[in-house]
């Protein structure tokens, strides 16, 4: 058991730090870049990622493990889990608005936006390439989410002041934009290489 | 139709990549070598033309409140046909690009594209704006590639050239790592996109002094 929890804790800290989603991994740059203009926003969007992220993952282990193996269907999983995943996304914004309309206002427009966030569906065929048993999907999925988080509201705090100082003309806009998260991405890449166990 | 435009639209004026800022993840992240570059470009052109194609031919028959949903399962489709051939016939391309090629069904540009242009044009048109679109994106990542190599490798034409190893112009010792990781990729994109905008501004101010 101890084994077991020492490879939760090792999913932890690669998910978030080792190989961040977006700064390491590439997944999910499209909301990255679009909603890193404002902290707050940012936070939202996190929180949205994770939160479907940990669900996702959950179901598209279970379609997998209980359906597509059985039926070895394995070839039908990007149709499958991309399915599923809009499908979630448009459970969670039904049931969040019934249920919980605060957290429904503040997720607002970007629950939408996560079906098409390569994030969600990198992370549920990852799982299914490293062979992880359902609780370490979640796990890698929620944390994940939080690597997400993490790196999108460092980088929008970042981005809320090179918005105000200049830069040559064609730099403007995209350009410094990417320039400034490859310098976090050089930052991050301080943690490769981290291991406690 | 204006083949001559849309393939301009395509290369340069509204490239997927520079202007649009389309399917970002896949841009940065596989653009490492030529080989995987040229594969990455040439399967999304594929899937890109046939998806158009399918989309442009039941745009009249897919109703709209669902369209987006049966977009998705169409490209989907098509992702996983591509995905089993390169498994098949190129391993070692399947092998390098891995989880990116089943992302390529929620690559913006192609979603994009039949959204904007396949659900509203004749199935001709949509082919030709796939296969534009396509080249765009291909050129943007072939340059990509070709700066990263050589600034992080020293090599040019990892993967294909002199049975796989690239050609070597910078001395082994000599070329920065990180410009083949992460970092490198967002700094790359970053002056091919200024780069663009130079140009563009450049060729506008050219044809305004014509005037």
């Amino acid at each position: 058991m101890n084994a077991y929890v020492q490879s939760l804790l090792g999913i932890l800290l690669s998910a978030v730090l080792t190989e961040n989603f977006i700064l390491v991994k590439f997944y999910g740059i499209c909301p990255f870049m679009g909603v890193s203009k404002k902290t707050d926003t940012a936070i939202g969007m996190g929180m949205a990622v994770t939160f479907v992220m940990g669900i996702a993952c959950a179901a598209c282990w279970v379609v997998n493990q209980w359906v597509l193996v059985p039926l070895e269907l394995e070839y039908m999983q990007t149709v499958t889990f991309i399915l599923v995943i809009a499908s979630i996304v448009q459970v969670v914004e039904m049931f969040l608005k019934k249920t919980v309309p605060a957290l429904y206002q503040a997720l607002g427009i970007y629950l939408p936006l996560i079906t098409t966030n390569c994030a969600v569906l990198g992370a549920a065929l990852v799982n299914v390439q490293k062979g992880y048993d359902f609780l370490q999907s979640v796990v890698f999925g929620v944390c994940g989410g939080l690597g997400f988080t993490l790196a999108i509201v460092l980088f929008a705090s970042i981005r809320e002041r090179t918005d105000k100082s200049d830069c040559p003309q064609c730099f403007k806009g995209f350009p410094i934009t990417l320039i400034s998260a490859g310098l976090l991405a050089l930052a991050f890449m301080g943690f490769s290489g981290l291991k406690i166990f | 139709m204006d083949f001559k435009r849309q393939f301009k639209e395509g290369l340069l004026t509204k490239n997927p990549v520079t202007v649009q800022l389309l399917g970002m993840c896949s841009t940065l992240a596989i653009t490492t070598s030529l080989f995987n570059g040229l594969g990455m470009g040439l399967s999304v052109t594929i899937i890109l033309i046939c998806s158009n194609v399918l989309i442009s031919a039941l745009r009249k028959v897919i109703p709209n409140q669902i369209r987006i949903a049966a977009y998705i399962v169409i490209i989907a489709g098509f992702v996983t046909i591509v995905d089993l051939c390169l498994q098949a016939f190129l391993p070692a391309l399947s092998e390098n690009l891995g989880v990116f090629i089943p992302l390529i069904v929620v690559n913006c540009i192609i979603l994009g594209r039949a959204e904007a242009f396949a659900s509203k044009n004749t199935v001709l048109a949509s082919a030709v704006d796939g296969l534009c679109q396509g080249i765009g994106y291909t050129v943007a990542l072939v340059i990509m590639c070709v700066i990263r190599e050589l600034l992080g490798s020293g090599t040019f034409g990892g993967g294909i050239l002199n049975g796989g190893e690239g050609i070597r112009i910078i001395p082994a010792q000599y070329p920065a790592m990180q410009m083949v990781m992460p970092v490198g990729g967002f700094l790359t994109l970053g002056a091919v996109i200024a780069g663009s905008q130079w140009l563009m501004k450049h060729l506008e101010k050219k044809e305004a002094a014509k005037k």
